[in-house]
């Protein structure tokens, strides 16, 4: 019956093509407006690390000023610092107190590649400690990141990013291999595959959908080379004293710092090694606020700090609406589509179609426009992700492809969708009394 | 033609016939509430934006760009390559002036301070952008003093990379002075002391009229200062302003100047200050352009909704219709019911629209921190959905009148 039914459906659009033609279009640019936004919502709120990311935490301490809490986007009234000073993440990498962890800052230099015809150019640098790559899963094409050792000895060695290989060394196997950067000689120890967490987990402070830097190299360098600060500084207090080293030992913030703990227990112990630290500096004069300090999985602090665009939300919640008009016609019009058919409908019944089988033949039809403006919609919807990557430009590039599973989701919305709008108009004309229709015949 | 009869409406029997097909009706009434809802809101978000977009920097953006330079090697020597550099800009035919700065307005990154009227970590500040500038910074940035006097070449000093003070004397901007100073009329600030860092004394030198902050996003926009510094920096960055209508071509002449003029350097980030506005605003613009868009389907959504629901009843109603015709009544009489009978189920919908306009606004304000809505949207609206309905049922009511009185005679 059921491929009867949809023959009964496809004739019956196209017995009033002006008319289908409305719903289908109504349907289309409800789904196409809806997917559009809730692909980009869904891709800024995306799990960048699923399988891990309730075992890793950003860490926070309360280092700020005693007369103002630290200030940012949460809503939070008493949130700790966003970052760490140069102090405290060394100090908390130096405990190891965790399986593995990982402070990181941003910074940049000048890379000289070799041969004569290539110019100096910049390139942005995350300052990690070797654990970063195991712990972010990153991806490797040639070699791999260095170890704990070259942590701590302040080895010269990077690791590069694909496009950085390709462009200093074409794309070739270049582990071992000597690179100029920040006016040093450095040795290749891994070249990156490509790698890109959206949203970029791991630095949400510094462009939470940014590309991730083009060259890693180990975090003490930052203090050996006198890398600049890139990415956000927030200071309460100045450095006392003048040049680097003093800036690099001031309450200014610069830095963050990530720990795998694999378990509550874990997370529980860290979290108290973190106050006895804190506890500790207070002793000697710093950390003048109440203890305040935070371990956030992933998800959580994705969420605190507001990661999803409100603008992306707004939308979201706009052309939700919009689709409820769209429906609320689509609604209106099989009603007067049905109705139409009353004659047809009386007839059948005094055939001997009971109203179950009238009411599937129905809601089929129904479901059929539905999947055509479905098909339609996700059409408007590529479109739609289009045009906002025209307008917004290369921040969204990581956010406007529709995947297999938001195409599954734009079917189901709009089958679901026009399946409801249809039980009305389908429950009306199944009512349809015989005798009154058969009488005008 | 002697008579004059006043029209009947004949709202009562529409109304009594409305109540006979419910649903279709209420249907109508619901698509336009909520087409009203979206429009009127999205209007209000548009215009609130846009008024964001007009707000002026206070720099002459059109004929304004900067680039930054980066200085590697040993051999590299930022101070003299500074001057050099400073030099030779402001001696180029075309160019107004030039100078070094740390931030640029409308680009998004800046270094901000807090200032205090009384020393003491105790005191709270008030923030500010600080641009670190010299004296040819009124020209550079076509910022006007309107008290005070300006920087000259000795107030100027060389910042260090990690240096932690501040000069002695400094500029700001009207609206930073009245918000230090809240109390007094501005003209009596200059003159006065203020604390940076909590305690470091600085005294106001002069003040502008106008300048805004790198943020644009943020609510003290317009609270700058100026300090009065060079920054001996290997990475550093110029603005330069020149003749209007030259800018295009001066843009690559001088990054190409710069790029020769020293080797062990490097250009980059070239860009003009009307490329930064469109950057910095692009979600203002992408939002406006998409609400717009939303407006306009949502618009032809619901009157080919009124039209198809309208074509529907005509049709079901024909023999009527041809009765009526044939018992006398005129095809305006015809028109004039079904436009009736519109102007019932609208009114219904923009005043149910009213309700869901404030409701939606409600919401908003709460989730999204936006403003409240004016009141005057909430009657333009309705007046707007109310005209896009009766357009949109002219044309079946015109058909409708079309019925030959004959179809009464003749069954189906």
């Amino acid at each position: 019956m059921f491929s009867y039914y949809l023959k009964l459906a496809f004739k019956s659009i196209k017995r009033n093509p002006i008319l289908s033609l409305l719903m289908v279009t109504a349907i289309a640019l409800g789904i196409g407006a809806s997917m559009t936004t809730i692909t980009v919502n869904y891709l800024m709120s995306a799990d960048p690390i699923p399988h891990k990311s309730q075992q890793l935490f950003y860490v926070q301490v309360d280092s700020w000023d005693p007369h103002n809490a630290f200030s940012d986007d949460s809503d939070d009234n008493n949130p700790p610092p966003n970052q760490l000073t140069w102090t405290d993440a060394t100090n908390l990498m130096a405990a190891k107190k965790a399986p593995k962890q990982t402070a990181m800052a941003k910074s940049g230099g000048i890379i000289e590649p070799k041969g004569l015809d290539s110019k100096p150019f910049e390139a942005s640098i995350r300052l990690n400690f070797a654990d970063f790559f195991s712990m972010f899963d990153v991806p490797f094409l040639y070699g791999s990141g260095w170890d704990q050792q070259a942590d701590n000895k302040r080895d010269l060695v990077v690791v590069l990013s694909k496009n950085i290989n390709d462009k200093v060394f074409g794309g070739e196997n270049s582990v071992g291999k000597d690179f100029v950067m920040a006016g040093k000689n450095f040795r290749v120890v891994g070249v990156m595959d490509n790698w890109q967490p959206v949203p970029k987990f791991y630095d949400i402070l510094n462009g939470a959908f940014d590309e991730p830097e083009e060259v890693y190299m180990p975090f003490y360098l930052k203090e050996e080379l006198e890398l600049p600060n890139w990415g956000n500084t927030n200071c309460w207090k100045s450095p006392e004293g003048e040049g680097f080293k003093a800036f690099l030992r001031s309450e200014c913030i610069n830095f963050q710092m990530w720990v795998e703990l694999p378990d509550l227990q874990a997370k529980a112990d860290y979290l108290a090694f973190l106050d006895n630290y804190v506890a500790e500096q207070k002793s000697l004069g710093r950390f003048p606020r109440p203890l305040n300090n935070r371990l956030s999985d992933v998800m959580t602090w994705l969420d605190e700090q507001k990661v999803v665009e409100q603008d992306a939300r707004l939308m979201l919640w706009l052309s939700f609406m919009f689709l409820l008009v769209c429906l609320l016609n689509t609604i209106g019009l099989l009603l007067a589509k049905f109705t139409g058919k009353a004659a047809e409908i009386g007839l059948r019944r005094a055939v001997g179609a009971t109203k179950a089988e009238l009411f599937k033949q129905h809601i089929i039809e129904a479901g059929c426009i539905g999947l055509l403006g479905g098909i339609a919609g996700l059409g408007l919807a590529v479109l739609g992700l289009q045009g906002i990557k025209s307008l917004y430009g290369d921040y969204v590039n990581n956010l406007s492809s529709l995947d297999g599973t938001m195409v599954v989701v734009a079917l189901l919305l709009a089958l679901v969708s026009s399946v409801l709008a249809g039980i009305y108009p389908t429950w009306r004309a199944c009512n349809i009394a015989p005798a009154s229709q058969l009488k005008s015949q | 033609m002697s008579k004059t009869t006043a029209i009947n409406w004949e709202v009562g029997p529409i109304f009594r016939a409305l109540l006979r097909n419910k649903v279709g009706a209420v249907l109508i009434a619901i698509q336009i509430a909520v087409t009203m809802t979206i429009i009127v809101n999205s209007v209000f978000i548009i215009v609130e934006r846009d008024q964001q977009m007009q707000r002026v920097s206070g720099i002459d953006e059109d004929n304004t760009f900067y680039l930054s330079s980066l200085g590697f090697g040993q051999n590299f020597n930022s101070k003299v390559a500074i001057q050099e550099d400073l030099n030779m800009l402001r001696n180029l035919p075309g160019v107004v002036d030039a100078m070094q700065i740390n931030a640029i307005p409308l680009s998004g990154s800046g270094w901000s301070m807090g200032l205090q009227t009384k020393p003491g970590a105790e005191y709270d500040g008030v923030g500010t952008a600080v641009y670190m500038v010299d004296q040819n910074v009124l020209n550079t940035l076509d910022v006007e003093l309107i008290a005070g006097e300006k920087f000259t070449a000795t107030d100027i000093r060389w910042r260090d990379k990690s240096q932690g003070d501040w000069p002695d004397k400094i500029i700001i901007t009207k609206a930073l002075a009245v918000s230090l100073f809240p109390d007094e009329i501005w003209q009596s600030i200059v003159g006065k002391t203020v604390y940076i860092n909590d305690v470091e004394p600085m005294t106001i030198g002069g003040i502008i009229d106008q300048l805004q902050a790198p943020w644009i996003g943020w609510d003290k926009v317009e609270n700058v200062m100026l300090s009065p510094e060079q920054m001996d920096q290997d990475s550093t960055r110029y603005i330069i302003r020149t003749e209007p209508g030259r800018r295009d071509e001066l843009m690559p002449q001088i990054e190409e100047l710069l790029a020769n003029s020293n080797k062990n350097r490097i250009i980059k980030g070239m860009r003009s200050l009307q490329e930064t506005r469109e950057r910095s605003y692009r979600s203002h613009t992408a939002i406006i352009k998409i609400l717009s868009t939303i407006m306009v389907i949502l618009t032809i959504v619901t009157a080919l909704g009124i039209v198809g629901m309208a074509t529907f009843s005509v049709n079901q109603r024909k023999k009527q219709i041809g009765t009526r015709r044939a018992l006398g009544a005129s095809q305006g009489a015809i028109v004039r019911y079904f436009m009736v009978e519109n102007l019932i189920i609208s009114t219904v919908g923009v005043v149910l629209g009213a309700m869901f306009t404030l409701g939606l606004n409600i919401v908003l304000v709460n989730v999204f921190n936006l403003d409240k809505i004016d009141w005057y949207y909430i009657p333009i609206g309705m007046i707007v959905l109310w005209l896009v309905g009766l357009i949109a049922v002219f044309a079946p009511a015109k058909r409708a009148a079309n019925i030959p009185p004959a179809l009464a005679t003749r069954t189906v």
